[in-house]
């Protein structure tokens, strides 16, 4: 074996098998596990796709939402064991790679139109 | 003095903790390595063992190097090092040395040769700041003031100036094992260590505490 074959085998043990295919565009729930006083719970994250870095284990998907006026964007770390679940509730149609337009805009112009040729 | 391991960096990437942390890790293949030599205070005037690591076709070495490998019944192997032991009788010649000697969680110092990086400027060697690039100046990348004039009328030893960067023995201290694979014989180790992926790299444990 030589290294890059063994650092993909390290690498394989902590992937994830059961991933949902993800696009940018799309509208995702993510399920984060966090701390609380000793405790372990879920908290949900909705929002949109807006960027994604295909880096084997480092895979990671950015998603965008608003808060209370204020827009939030989180990076996921997919393979994490932090992120319990990942649903997609809706599938975008979008003409770029990374959405860092939707930053610029505000209201009803940050909606991204629907598509149904992409199975959920 | 404990005994080290010598290896190969093989490349980075991370693994998560318990926490669901992601941890960057160096993977080093470490060993594994035979002893091919026992020094005495008798025949050497100090007590260490000398270990030997990476095989490779006996035409790539010379005749002394595969006689004095001979003498171990050990294979051909490049790369000779020596750890100083207290108490070397403990090994024996031809004895393997494996990365199970670690244990993950301990501390350990890795020594090898950085990137080297050729003649490299005042900004890149010694984290000089660099001059206006417009506005007429024509000081980009210059060092300044290298002294006084007249008195002392030199340049004081010792002046940081561009030259050889990188290519030098480093030792990265108290670095933690992450993970042994002791079937593979691989370490990972939490953090970044000198070389590019196929360097060779002395693993050796880190005094407690202590910061060289």
């Amino acid at each position: 074996m030589n290294a890059q074959e063994i650092i993909r085998s390290i690498e394989a043990e902590q992937l994830k098998s059961n991933l949902p295919d993800i696009y940018v565009g799309d509208t995702v729930r993510v399920g984060v596990i966090i701390q609380e006083g000793g405790k372990e719970r879920t908290q949900p994250y909705e929002g949109v796709v807006i960027a994604k870095r295909n880096g084997g284990i480092n895979e990671t998907i950015t998603v965008r939402r608003i808060f209370q006026g204020v827009g939030v964007e989180r990076v996921f770390l997919l393979h994490s064991p932090r992120v319990a679940s990942i649903k997609v509730l809706r599938r975008g149609k979008v003409r770029r790679a990374k959405l860092y337009y939707l930053r610029d805009r505000v209201g009803k112009a940050t909606r991204v139109k629907q598509r149904f040729d992409r199975a959920l | 003095m404990a005994v080290g391991i010598l290896g190969t960096k093989l490349g980075m990437t991370q693994v998560f903790d318990e926490a669901g942390k992601a941890i960057p890790v160096t993977v080093v293949q470490a060993g594994p390595c035979t002893v091919t030599q026992i020094k005495t205070k008798e025949t050497d005037g100090y007590t260490a063992i000398q270990v030997g690591y990476k095989e490779v076709k006996p035409k790539a070495l010379n005749k002394p190097l595969l006689g004095h490998l001979a003498k171990s019944s050990a294979p051909s192997l490049r790369h000779l090092r020596e750890y100083h032991l207290d108490n070397p009788s403990e090994y024996d010649l031809g004895q393997e040395i494996k990365a199970d000697i670690f244990a993950s969680g301990q501390m350990v110092n890795v020594i090898g040769t950085s990137i080297g990086r050729g003649f490299a400027g005042y900004q890149r060697r010694h984290n000089f700041g660099r001059g206006p690039m417009s506005h007429g100046s024509k000081n980009h990348r210059l060092p300044g003031s290298i002294g006084a004039g007249t008195t002392p009328g030199r340049v004081y030893p010792g002046k940081k100036m561009a030259g050889r960067l990188g290519g030098k023995r480093v030792t990265i201290p108290q670095l933690t094992v992450v993970q042994v694979d002791s079937e593979r014989n691989l370490l990972l180790i939490k953090g970044a260590v000198p070389g590019k992926p196929g360097a060779l790299l002395n693993i050796v444990p880190a005094r407690r505490g202590s910061q060289t």
